[in-house]
């Protein structure tokens, strides 16, 4: 199990950035080659990527980086670059349809086997941006075993929806959150929502994360790095649930010492989702 | 690889560098490094700066760098891209660029 509150993106052009990211503590880290970096910058920022990923100060945040879509001039290169540097995840965005992933999928296998990398090493994951990613959902998250996670994209997928951002309950997202939530959770994957645009209203961005919280969504994707700590500490557990959680896992492994297959506490059954819920808030409150 | 052309990577903010690559007049490799902070580091920037020429098999050239401050691993890269822009390479040996 992985922890995935919070991914940051960050410019893959922006050498600053890049070099100092890692401080605020993201789970995961998303250099960005696609929209963040203009068509001239591409190759400059492609390289500097390929170093960020090499670097020691990363290792212990998940690497992922967002390549642009396979069927452009740049995205096989990010791709091999990407994968050759050692990149736990690859984001793919726009994706549309299984055949995406699928294709994404053949061309890491092909790369991890050409640079030594161990099969299967390099994860994937699915951005989607549009109305067909939406509707295409549950088959995207079960089109490769390297899929870990789903992200909606507002933005776009507004654009495609021919809506804008309302505020308050986002009635505008709440069918594709729950769409690409449902398809992540029925594929056992995790799922990210949709990055707030406005780094300046952070009355907004909670209001925002606490509606993905109250969803389920593991995190959201985040575009600087103020909303990290805020989001962290929505996530973290409170004092009673943290309690709740360790009565759990004590129960459980109390009942496995004794042979038996559920147990119940304070009344209710302890099964195995129980237990998995238990696990993550405690590891939500270990990071908090 | 030969340098072909004028070529530029990078920037002026603070953490990047700004990498001019131009080809050589008289067949030698002329390296000139600007940086504020060229008293405590010029030594080691200076030496990456070198060691990703000499991995790109670069004879000659002029290369003017000019660092604010980037790390290491940012010097490598912006010199990188201003040496295979220079040279206008598109297929990248990743083996030579680790």
């Amino acid at each position: 199990m992985k922890l995935r509150r919070s991914m940051l993106f960050v410019p893959g052009d922006n050498a600053g950035m890049l070099s100092t990211s890692f401080v605020f503590k993201p789970d995961s880290v998303m250099f960005d080659l696609e929209d963040a970096v203009s068509p001239q910058e591409k190759d400059s920022a492609r390289l500097l990527v390929y170093q960020a990923l090499r670097h020691p100060s990363y290792r212990d945040i998940e690497r992922v980086v967002r390549v642009n879509e396979l069927n452009t001039e740049y995205g096989m290169k990010d791709l091999e670059m990407a994968v050759r540097g050692g990149a736990d995840i690859i984001r793919l965005p726009k994706t549309e349809t299984a055949a995406d992933i699928e294709l994404l999928d053949r061309q890491v296998t092909r790369i991890e086997k050409e640079c030594g990398r161990p099969s299967g090493q390099t994860r994937v994951m699915a951005a989607i941006e549009s109305a067909s990613g939406v509707v295409n959902a549950v088959s995207i998250t079960r089109a490769s075993p390297r899929m870990v996670a789903i992200a909606l994209a507002g933005f776009d997928y507004l654009v495609d929806m021919q809506s804008e951002r309302s505020g308050g309950s986002e009635p505008e997202l709440f069918y594709a959150r729950a769409a690409v939530l449902h398809a992540a959770r029925a594929a056992g994957i995790d799922a990210f929502d949709v990055a707030y645009g406005d780094v300046n209203d952070m009355d907004g961005f909670m209001r925002e994360v606490l509606i993905a919280k109250n969803l389920g969504f593991n995190g959201k994707s985040l575009i600087h790095p103020r909303q990290i700590e805020p989001l962290h500490k929505a996530y973290a557990p409170t004092a009673k649930e943290l309690a709740f959680a360790k009565r759990v896992i004590q129960a459980a492994e109390k009942a496995k010492r004794e042979g038996l297959g559920v147990t119940s506490l304070d009344g209710k059954m302890v099964d195995p989702p129980v237990i998995a819920h238990a696990e993550m808030v405690i590891m939500r409150a270990e990071a908090a | 690889m030969d340098i072909v052309r004028n070529a530029i990577a990078g920037t002026l903010e603070s953490g990047d560098v700004l990498v001019k690559v131009s080809p050589s007049e008289d067949g030698t490799l002329t390296v000139h490094i600007e940086s504020e902070v060229i008293k405590q580091f010029g030594r080691q920037i200076r030496s990456t700066v070198m060691e990703t020429i000499k991995a790109l098999s670069i004879g000659a050239a002029t290369v003017v760098v000019s660092d604010k401050g980037a790390l290491d691993c940012v010097i490598k890269a912006r010199v990188q891209a201003g040496l295979l822009r220079g040279a206008g390479a598109t297929d990248l040996n990743w083996k030579v660029l680790g």
